[in-house]
Order: C-alpha cells, then sequence, then structure tokens
C-alpha cells in the first residue's frame, strides 16, 4: 500500500457518451468516492472508448505491462474490485475477480482489428494535447508543413483514400479540384461533414469525442493542402457531448499554436468553427449542408458547379467526412503506401465498421476492406443479442440494402457491394433477429424518406408518401400483386429521377426487403435466393 | 398556444439577433442561441430576425420550419427523445415508444400536464451498439426499458419538489 501513496494508480474510465450512456459517470464517481473512503489515492483518467460497448462501463487499470480490464463495472461492482486489491490487478485476489478481462491489448476482440485511423481512440486523454502529441500526434501536420500543396494531394491521392461518408470519391481528387480552383488568392473552405445520420453508424461521433485532435490536424492539413484558412465542422445537434468536447479541443489547440492566424509558425493561416446542425438528415447531403451552413434551408443543389469549385459561400470547398478527414494524419505521417496497402481491390486501407442493432457484441471494429460480413457478425458481433437468427442486415444506414443470410460472405468492398445494389456507406451495420417483420422495415425506409425529404424533386418528395400508402395496402393484402408492380415501378422512378441520393436510394432498402423476404409481403419468395431454405 | 412575447425575451432575442448580425451564414448559429435561451423559437421574433438579417420573413419562416430541432411553441421543462431509428427498432424500440407513450398519457410533439416533460422522436443517437436509446435533455441512456425511463421520470418529479 505504500507505494500506491507515492504514485497513484492510474485508473481509467471512458467518457464517450455511448459509454456515458451505460452509467460511465457514476461509475467513476463510486471508484474515486470509494478510494477516498479507503484513503488510497488514485488518478482517475477519463480516457476514450475502446470501442466494446457491450462491456461498457469499461474501466482499465495501469500496470507496468499494460492496462487490465474490468469490465462492465457498475457501482456495485466497486466495492468488491477494492476488496481484491485491484489496483494491483495481478494479484491472487483481483486475477481472480470476476470482471477482470486481463490485458487490454491482449483480448482478441481487439486483438484482431487494424486500428489506423482509430489508433488512440481508447488509450489517450481525448481532451489532453500533450497525450496526443505522446501518441504521433501532429506528426502528419509537421511533415505536410514541409511539403507543398499538390505534394499533399498527390500523397492523399496515393493513398487511395475514398470519401468514408458513403459516397466513396476519391478524397485526393477532389482536393486536386479544390486546390486548383479559383484565382490566386480566393478564398477557400474546409467543411467537415459530422452530420452523422444514418442509424446504426457512430464512428464519427467516437472520433469526435474522443480524439478530436485527430480530426482538427486532419481538416488542418486540408487546408494548407488547398490553400484554404477557415474550417467550419457541421455537427448534427443530436451529439451534444462531442460538441464540448470539439470547442474545448480547438481552443486547446489555438493556445498551443496549432490552430490560427500562423499555424506551427508557418505563416499559414487555418481556424476552425464547430456549427450545429438541426436535426435534417438530408443535409448529410454535400450540397444540403452547404446551404444550411450558409443559413438557408438544407435544399439539395444541382450539381454541377460542383462543390469543390463552387461551393460554401460560392467559394471552393473541400467537403469530407469525419473519417475522411481523421484518417489523413496517419496517411501523412506513414506515407501513401502504408495506407495502401491494406485492403482490397479499388478499396484501400481501413474501413471503421459499426456493429449495431440486434447483436451480442456491439460496437467498433475498424479492419481492412475485404473481411466479410459473416466474420464481423459472429466472429465480432457474437450473433444476435436476443439469441435468435440473425436473418436481415442493413449495411450502410437507412439508405442501404436489406442483406439475407445467404449474403453474409461478401466481403466489405465498395465494389462488390455495388454489384447487389448494395452500399458500404458509412460502414454501420445493423442486424435484425428473425422476428423482423421486413413489409414494415419497406414501409420505414418510404416513412423516413418522406419525413426527411428536403421537397425540392419531385420524386423523392412525393413519391415517399405514395411509397408508405402502397405499402400499406401491401401490409392490409389488397391486389398485392397490382401494388407490388407499383411499388417496383414507383422505385425506379424515384432511382432514375431523384436529384439526390436521398430519393434515388430508398428503394434501395424497398426492393431488397421484396426480393429477399417476400413472403413478409404475403407472396411467395420468387427471389434469386431463397434465404429461409439457405438457413435451413 | 402562442401568447404574446414578454418584454425579457424580446430583449433577449434582441441581444442574441445583435451577436450575430455580421456572422456569415449566422441564421441557423442565431435560431440555436435564441431556443438554447428561452426554450423556442417564437414566431414573434420572425420580424426582428428578418430585420437584423436583412432577409425577408418568408426566408426565416422557411429556415425555422423547415429543420425538426427549432420549435415555435414553448416546451415542457425537460425534453425525453425516443430514437425511432432501424437499430433501435431492431431492439424493440416500436414497442418502447408505445410503452413510453402510454405511461405518460402523451404523444409524440405533446407535454405532459404538469408541463414537465415534453415526448419528440429522434432518429439516431449514435448509440446504436447499445439500443433502445433515449435522449433525456443532453444525456443519452442506451439498452433502455420502460421501466428505466419510470425511474427518470420520477427523478425529475422529485427534482422539482426538492
Amino acid at each position: 500500500m505504500s507505494e500506491i501513496e507515492v504514485t497513484p494508480v492510474k485508473i481509467f474510465v471512458p467518457r464517450d457518451s455511448s459509454a456515458l450512456s451505460l452509467g460511465a459517470n457514476r461509475t467513476a464517481k463510486a471508484i474515486q468516492a470509494e478510494a477516498d473512503k479507503r484513503g488510497i489515492k488514485i488518478e482517475l483518467i477519463r480516457n476514450g472508448s475502446r470501442g466494446l460497448f457491450w462491456l461498457e462501463p469499461f474501466v482499465e487499470v495501469a500496470t507496468d505491462s499494460g492496462r487490465v480490464a474490468f469490465a462492465p463495472v457498475q457501482p456495485k461492482d466497486v466495492a468488491s474490485l477494492f476488496d481484491a486489491d485491484f489496483l494491483d490487478p495481478f494479484s491472487i485476489n483481483a486475477s481472480k475477480h470476476a470482471l477482470n478481462l486481463g490485458l487490454t491489448e491482449e483480448l482478441t476482440w481487439l486483438k484482431k482489428q487494424q486500428r489506423l485511423t482509430f489508433a488512440r481512440v481508447g488509450i489517450t486523454d481525448p481532451l489532453s494535447l500533450e497525450d496526443y502529441i505522446e501518441h504521433y500526434g501532429y506528426k502528419g501536420l509537421a511533415n505536410a508543413l514541409k511539403s507543398t500543396g499538390a505534394e499533399i494531394v498527390k500523397t492523399v491521392t496515393d493513398s487511395g483514400l475514398r470519401g468514408r461518408g458513403g459516397a466513396a470519391f476519391p478524397t485526393g481528387i477532389k482536393w486536386n479540384t479544390v486546390l486548383g480552383a479559383g484565382e490566386k488568392g480566393v478564398q477557400k473552405y474546409v467543411v467537415c461533414n459530422a452530420d452523422e445520420g444514418d442509424s446504426g453508424t457512430y464512428s464519427d461521433r467516437m472520433i469526435m469525442e474522443n480524439d478530436p485532435f485527430v480530426l482538427i490536424e486532419g481538416m488542418t492539413i486540408a487546408g494548407i493542402a488547398v490553400g484554404a484558412t477557415i474550417g467550419y465542422i457541421y455537427l448534427r445537434s443530436e451529439y451534444p457531448h462531442a460538441q464540448k468536447t470539439l470547442n474545448e479541443a480547438i481552443a486547446k489547440a489555438e493556445a498551443a499554436g496549432y490552430l490560427g492566424d500562423d499555424v506551427c509558425k508557418s505563416g499559414k493561416a487555418f481556424h476552425l468553427e464547430v456549427r450545429r446542425a438541426a436535426g435534417a438528415y438530408i443535409c448529410g447531403e454535400e450540397t444540403s449542408l452547404i446551404e444550411s451552413l450558409e443559413g438557408k434551408r438544407g435544399l439539395v443543389r444541382f450539381k454541377p458547379p460542383l462543390p469543390a469549385i463552387e461551393g460554401l459561400f460560392g467559394k471552393p470547398t473541400v467537403v469530407n467526412n469525419v473519417i475522411s478527414l481523421a484518417t489523413i494524419p496517419i496517411i501523412l505521417d506513414k506515407g501513401a503506401q502504408y495506407y495502401a496497402d491494406y485492403g482490397m481491390g479499388r478499396s484501400r486501407g481501413t474501413l471503421p465498421i459499426q456493429l449495431a442493432g440486434n447483436i451480442k457484441q456491439g460496437g467498433l471494429v475498424e479492419l481492412a476492406f475485404g473481411v466479410t460480413l459473416r466474420e464481423l457478425l459472429y466472429d465480432f458481433g457474437g450473433g444476435s443479442a436476443t439469441g435468435k437468427p440473425i436473418r436481415a442486415v442493413q449495411v450502410g444506414g437507412p439508405l442501404g440494402a436489406f442483406l439475407p443470410e445467404s449474403q453474409f460472405d461478401i466481403q466489405l468492398d465498395y465494389e462488390e457491394f455495388t454489384k447487389i445494389n448494395g452500399v458500404v456507406g458509412h460502414g454501420g451495420i445493423v442486424a435484425f433477429d428473425d422476428t423482423v417483420d421486413m413489409a414494415k422495415m419497406a414501409r420505414y425506409a418510404f416513412e423516413f424518406c418522406a419525413i426527411e425529404s428536403c421537397g425540392k424533386c419531385t420524386p423523392c418528395r412525393v413519391g415517399a408518401v405514395r411509397g408508405v400508402e402502397v405499402i400499406d395496402k401491401i401490409i392490409a393484402g389488397k391486389d398485392l400483386a397490382k401494388n407490388i408492380a407499383l411499388v417496383r415501378d414507383l422505385s425506379d422512378t424515384m432511382m432514375s429521377g431523384s436529384l439526390c441520393a436521398m430519393g434515388g436510394m430508398t428503394p434501395f432498402p424497398v426492393l431488397s426487403a421484396l426480393n429477399h423476404f417476400a413472403e413478409d409481403f404475403g407472396i411467395e419468395n420468387k427471389g434469386i435466393v431463397d434465404a429461409k431454405k439457405v438457413a435451413a | 398556444v402562442a401568447t404574446a412575447l414578454s418584454l425579457q425575451h424580446l430583449v433577449k432575442i434582441g441581444a442574441h439577433i445583435a451577436a450575430h448580425k455580421t456572422m456569415p451564414g449566422g441564421l441557423l448559429p442565431l435560431l440555436h442561441a435564441i431556443q438554447d435561451d428561452i426554450g423556442y423559437v417564437p414566431e414573434e421574433s420572425y420580424l426582428p430576425i428578418s430585420k437584423g438579417l436583412a432577409l425577408s420573413l418568408a426566408e426565416v419562416h422557411g429556415v425555422v420550419t423547415f429543420y425538426h430541432h427549432f420549435r415555435t411553441h414553448p416546451v415542457g421543462k425537460h425534453i425525453l427523445h425516443i430514437c425511432r431509428a432501424e437499430s433501435c427498432q431492431a431492439m424493440g424500440a416500436v414497442k418502447l415508444e408505445s410503452e413510453i407513450k402510454a405511461q405518460l398519457g402523451i404523444d409524440f410533439h405533446e407535454t405532459t400536464a404538469d408541463g414537465k416533460i415534453t415526448l419528440e422522436p429522434i432518429y439516431c443517437l449514435g448509440n446504436c451498439a447499445c439500443s433502445p436509446a433515449i435522449m433525456l435533455d443532453d444525456e443519452v441512456y442506451g439498452r433502455v426499458n420502460v421501466e428505466m425511463v419510470n425511474e427518470l421520470v420520477a427523478e425529475l418529479a422529485s427534482e422539482v419538489t426538492a
């Protein structure tokens, strides 16, 4: 005990909002109170989450051989942990404690991952700039400041990084357009799309709450590369914790000279501001987002002109997703080839995948492209939370297709998903067990589109409302053949005639539900593959 | 129910307008500032906003009503958001939603008779590994069931009387 008094043991309790949603603050308070009561000095650090959300609140104790995990820890468990001398995790009593999971780094779930974008997440104190720098932070920016804009853009292009928001457009090509756009000295902008609205996704939130400096660094590099001096983070209003964390981190970066008129004494300026969205899903579409940033209704713009040429306030603008921008620092630090060595085909690098919905072990899995859906659902996810068979999986948010069990061997790769009319999107995977009614899910897809359509184009605005009506008739068993033909026809109109992905992709979940789960619509399953037969 | 604005609210709104007048794209930040401060964006504020930011009344009305987050009427002391998105549906959110509505005796966009809680739908809280999720004011709760919601509601009741 005398040693503990000399150097307080470091205890980590995450501050990520999913951890908080399961009581991490109460656990942290209970640990501090119990330590005080016993007269033991501890250093309580509120780190980010490692992303094993079924084990939150995930408490770690620092030792010379690494951190040891105790999870999940509720306030009622705290006294027993102290009784077992958990501050010395390898002691006989602590090793025997039911919540002791051993060394965090040795947990299979983490060990099998390839964490590049999420390298620091869960390890550092999100708001400690010293911690960030100690863990290879700001190395990418240092390299960027030694390079020309064209050299930075070439590195990003060579890395093969594609937009992680969902559209998968090559980031380097976008940057190159902005670099060459406008007359010399024209004001340019970097906009971070942090309007993460897809159900089943939370990787943006995790970066912003658990490693905000990596996003700030990525945006600064983008600004230096294309010659933009002002950046905005367009953050969804549903993320109040992320907003607080980002604002604190920006203030610290400014105070330390990493943001401002003279970034790292380079003579180059970059200013960053968080702007709150206001609960419109459509504002995740880049032109709608720009309208919203300009203070208008989030109506989708016609393209061209591309935002890269005429974007925010009519000026050349880089619009990238949080994950794309947060991946820039490691690419600039370790080089294009290092990143491009991961992945398959034209999908280079890693994807932070989010396991969600009815899944036993939900959480953040970062892996190179090429992993199969089945590995993710069963090896990482451990099957459904309810213990029933996983019947359907929606990948890529509310505009993504529903996949039946027969398609679970598909590899996560942009092109592979396109082949089956699916999307990888932002990497969210929502699992449903066999109680799901796919006709209701198809109805919900139209309903969501009706609620969230910006209203500019007719196929989306009217189509979504008509879609709900027709599906209601199908659910009621009215004129099945006629109404199913009508849904297919309507879907065709929406896919071909909508201005953006909102109306253009809403039919993806609808048609995939109809094609793979026809029995839920009261008709015989004549699809290419009969999901139930394959499962049996 | 729309009521005439108090002088106090008018003064507050005026101050927020002054603070956002020259901000590029300042309308959304201004509306957030007003709603954060007084709980909603009263229709009576449209005229001073339109004058202050040199916008038409129609533009201000259009923006306020386009975004789900902005409200034009006062709400309860606390706001309870229930997530309706797919991940939460996969974990029983539809049932939870109807149970909460029955417990509180209100539908979405309504406020309990004691003025304490307003119920709102939300589409994803980014807590999808811990579905179903709700948000009470700024705090998110995961793996929620109706008993937990009842406890939270009871806590709010005692908090007010304390």
